[in-house]
């Protein structure tokens, strides 16, 4: 017989422990909007640039006649994956070993820095080189490094444009969206060593500043950091895809690769690459094929880093998991065509989500990962009510992620979670009301009071708050003096009804002639 | 055919024209309508704001007042308010509801149509012999579009009106910034989105901007009433209503035009 082992309480999952990495701003999404929407500049270029990645995205979908087929298969393979996570992991780990990788487990972002971190000071540099990643990105891996005097390179163009001017990215793909080719030039002339003081607003001129300076580190640094966007559980192979060529130095050149990975990247075959490789760019950047896609099993003797090492990462993944309908979000590919189609986006901007992951995606991944706090002002409580629910979103998704339903899911379990609020209050109020027809029909009349605040052209300028932001651009027209049931229950709701069945019989009988009359 | 009219918390109070209108079309189609007095609201705004405990009472209610098997069809002139029905009250009552709500809500699920897609359909009309002689933009809505997919049902009903004068509206699949509470609680956002469409709007010359929802129109129409735009705003079932013998007057303020 075996002794019964204790296995503790059971407890929902932790969360990103508050105060950590990026998955919280710094005050509410309609506060930092208000700033955002000012931005005349930030406006016209992320109108331009959403219009113009949005055609090339429905260029690239249209063409193929089983994009919708390839959608319900990458579906089916998130899901499966998020259904059986653990085995897929552990299967990943194992392959990963054998292959001569180090697979190293982070609790949260903080467990991920320090890994890192310690794995960089192993080797004896003070510098890494890294390929774009959200997922540090996420838990600030270039903040804490440079905390413990490790200097890290962003080599992706846009990365380098948004670490060089001290800014923060703005979108998942394109994280310096925000900014065009003048503010850039400024930014290089400030921030790249030596860089010509001519160096005029040329994309190609730009990014052959970057290219002659990123040259040099990628020559004589030692470590890179990457992200990875599939770890394929049944081979141990890792996968970047990217444009540029800077991730395929990155993963070649240095000695020692480390690499920070969402547990949920996990893809269960090596087949299923076969539809995401499909998905991904034709979604993200609508190209039918990015120009990189590097793979990589391990180490190999003689051929690329002779140091390989895997952080497999949770930081709330788990949590959200533990979600059933929530769980959904983990499917993201993060390939950005949410942010391209949002409306909401395009209006506010990137930062206005405080997050590593902006857009309708990122207002449904950051609380699910960092959670939602009952106080009044947590940004993240303000992220869900940050979409119109108008369904663009779930149309562009590579993945079938039905957002607006987890919108509508992550509003619901905040206000369960929140205690009384004038806001819960006036809802139940207004469910007592609509759910009493007698009630209902009383309001009804004493809204036509309305008419008595509204002025004598009909219309109502000004509401006091909470309604006060509607009226300022929007006028509300006054009640009118009889609703439809009471036009209905008149006589002349009557007799309209019965001079239009009159008029239609009438014009029915015309029409058919008068052989069909009878029928 | 029994047809059973919902007419909207919003249409019944604030906007009776579209829903009259809606109500004089179907009869001239030779249709028997229903109106159960004790209908109030859908309780979509309680569940896209996050609340769904408070709406299981409209919910039922819903489910109850239409459940009648006589009733072969409910419709009514709202595409957010039949997507409510349809996509959200299954959801609130597999939540907080019992066995008889869940089996009431499938039941009238099944036979929930906006005005546009019961008109294309399940009737199987296109033109209902209108004449609306003005030019004329129409605005998809999100939930039409996007939940309910009714696609081109509302142009084609627009396109066999006579005399009209129909103009596409540059971006029209773009969200005109309603979303319900979104307008109160993201009101600088959602104004954004508003100019945006206000400015495709009046750049048709259109006389008047439909859609298929008054939220959507009470939204574009306080705007453009606001910035004292010539374009009004007026429901496709009141132009689809609009004949020789009884036409569609014009309004001279376009807040006038979306009652």
């Amino acid at each position: 017989m075996s002794t019964p082992t204790y296995l503790g309480m059971p407890a929902l999952p932790p969360r990103s422990p508050y105060g950590t990495g990026n998955l919280r701003g710094d005050r509410t999404f309609p506060r930092a909007a208000h700033d955002e929407l000012r931005n005349g500049q930030l406006r016209r270029n992320l109108g331009k640039a959403t219009h113009t990645i949005r055609a090339k995205r429905l260029a690239v979908t249209g063409e193929l006649p089983d994009w919708e087929a390839l959608r319900d298969a990458g579906s089916a393979i998130k899901t499966d994956t998020m259904n059986r996570l653990p085995e897929l992991l552990e299967q990943l780990e194992a392959k990963v070993t054998e292959a001569g990788g180090t697979v190293h487990w982070a609790r949260d972002g903080a467990e991920a820095n320090d890994i890192v971190t310690r794995l960089v000071q192993q080797t004896g540099s003070d510098e890494v080189i890294k390929v774009k990643s959200m997922a540090t990105q996420e838990i600030g891996l270039n903040e804490h490094l440079a905390d413990q005097g490790i200097k890290a390179h962003e080599t992706d163009l846009a990365e380098l444009i948004v670490q060089l001017a001290d800014d923060k990215p703005s979108h998942i793909l394109v994280p310096a969206i925000h900014r065009n080719r003048d503010e850039i030039r400024e930014i290089f002339r400030a921030g790249i060593p030596g860089v010509d003081p001519e160096l005029d607003s040329v994309p190609a001129h730009l990014a052959a500043a970057a290219r002659a300076y990123l040259r040099e580190k990628f020559l004589t640094t030692p470590v890179a950091v990457s992200g990875a966007n599939f770890g394929i559980a049944e081979t141990g192979t890792l996968s970047v895809v990217e444009s540029e060529g800077n991730g395929r130095m990155c993963l070649t050149l240095p000695d020692t690769l480390i690499t920070v990975m969402g547990i949920e990247k996990v893809l269960p075959r090596y087949a299923d690459l076969e539809v995401f490789l499909q998905l991904l760019p034709r979604s993200s950047t609508g190209e039918r094929m990015n120009p990189y896609t590097s793979l990589w099993t391990g180490v190999t003797p003689g051929d690329g880093p002779q140091n390989f090492h895997l952080v497999l990462l949770d930081n709330g993944r788990t949590a959200a998991l533990a979600d059933r309908i929530g769980r959904q979000a983990l499917n993201c590919i993060r390939c950005s065509a949410c942010l391209n189609v949002c409306p909401v986006y395009e209006r506010a901007g990137g930062h206005a989500y405080g997050s590593t992951y902006p857009g309708p995606i990122g207002a449904v991944v950051t609380p699910q990962l960092a959670g939602m706090d009952v106080s009044a002002d947590d940004p993240n409580s303000s992220l869900p009510y940050a979409s119109t629910l108008c369904g663009a979103c779930y149309d562009a998704c590579p993945v079938k992620i039905d957002i607006p339903s987890l919108l509508v899911e992550l509003r619901h379990q905040h206000t369960e979670a929140t205690g009384r609020t004038a806001e819960k209050l006036a809802m139940k109020a207004a469910a007592a009301v609509m759910g009493r027809p007698g009630v209902y029909r009383a309001a009804q009349k004493a809204a036509g009071l309305g008419r008595v605040v509204a002025g004598r052209d009909g219309k109502i300028s000004h509401l006091p708050p909470p309604f006060n932001g509607w009226s300022d651009s929007r006028d509300t027209p006054a009640p009118p003096k009889r609703s439809f049931r009471a036009w209905l229950a008149s006589a002349e709701g009557a007799s309209a009804l019965r001079a239009a069945a009159e008029e239609g019989a009438r014009t029915r009988t015309e029409a058919d002639g008068p052989d069909e009359e009878e029928q | 055919m029994r047809i059973g009219l919902f007419a909207t918390c919003l249409g019944d109070t604030l906007f009776p024209d579209a829903v009259r209108a809606t109500a004089v079309l179907l009869a001239r189609l030779g249709h028997e309508l229903v109106f159960p007095p004790d209908q109030t609201c859908c309780g979509q705004m309680h569940v896209n704001t996050g609340y769904q405990r408070e709406p299981v009472p409209l919910v039922r209610g819903f489910a109850e007042q239409f459940g009648d098997p006589s009733i072969e069809a409910v419709v009514m002139p709202s595409g957010s308010c039949a997507g409510s029905v349809r996509h959200q009250h299954g959801i609130v009552a597999e939540r907080y509801g019992d066995a008889a709500l869940r089996a009431g809500v499938a039941t009238v699920q099944a036979k929930t149509y906006e005005l546009s897609e019961f008109l294309v359909d399940v009737l199987g009309v296109t033109d209902i012999g209108a004449y609306f002689p003005h030019r004329v933009t129409y605005h998809p809505t999100c939930h039409s579009l996007r939940l309910l997919r009714v696609g081109e049902k509302p142009l084609r009903l627009l396109r066999a009106v006579e005399d009209i004068d129909l103009v596409e509206l540059p971006e029209a699949d773009a969200c005109c910034g309603f979303g319900g509470t979104f307008a109160v609680k993201n009101a600088e956002t959602s104004s954004a989105m508003l100019a945006d469409k206000m400015r495709h709007v009046t750049g048709t010359g259109a006389a008047v901007c439909t859609a298929g929802d008054s939220s959507c129109l009470m939204h574009i129409g306080g705007g453009l009433s606001r910035i004292e735009a010539g374009t009004r705003t007026l429901h496709l079932a009141q132009i689809l209503a609009s004949t020789r013998t009884s036409p569609y007057v014009l309004p001279s303020t376009p807040l006038e035009a979306t009652r």
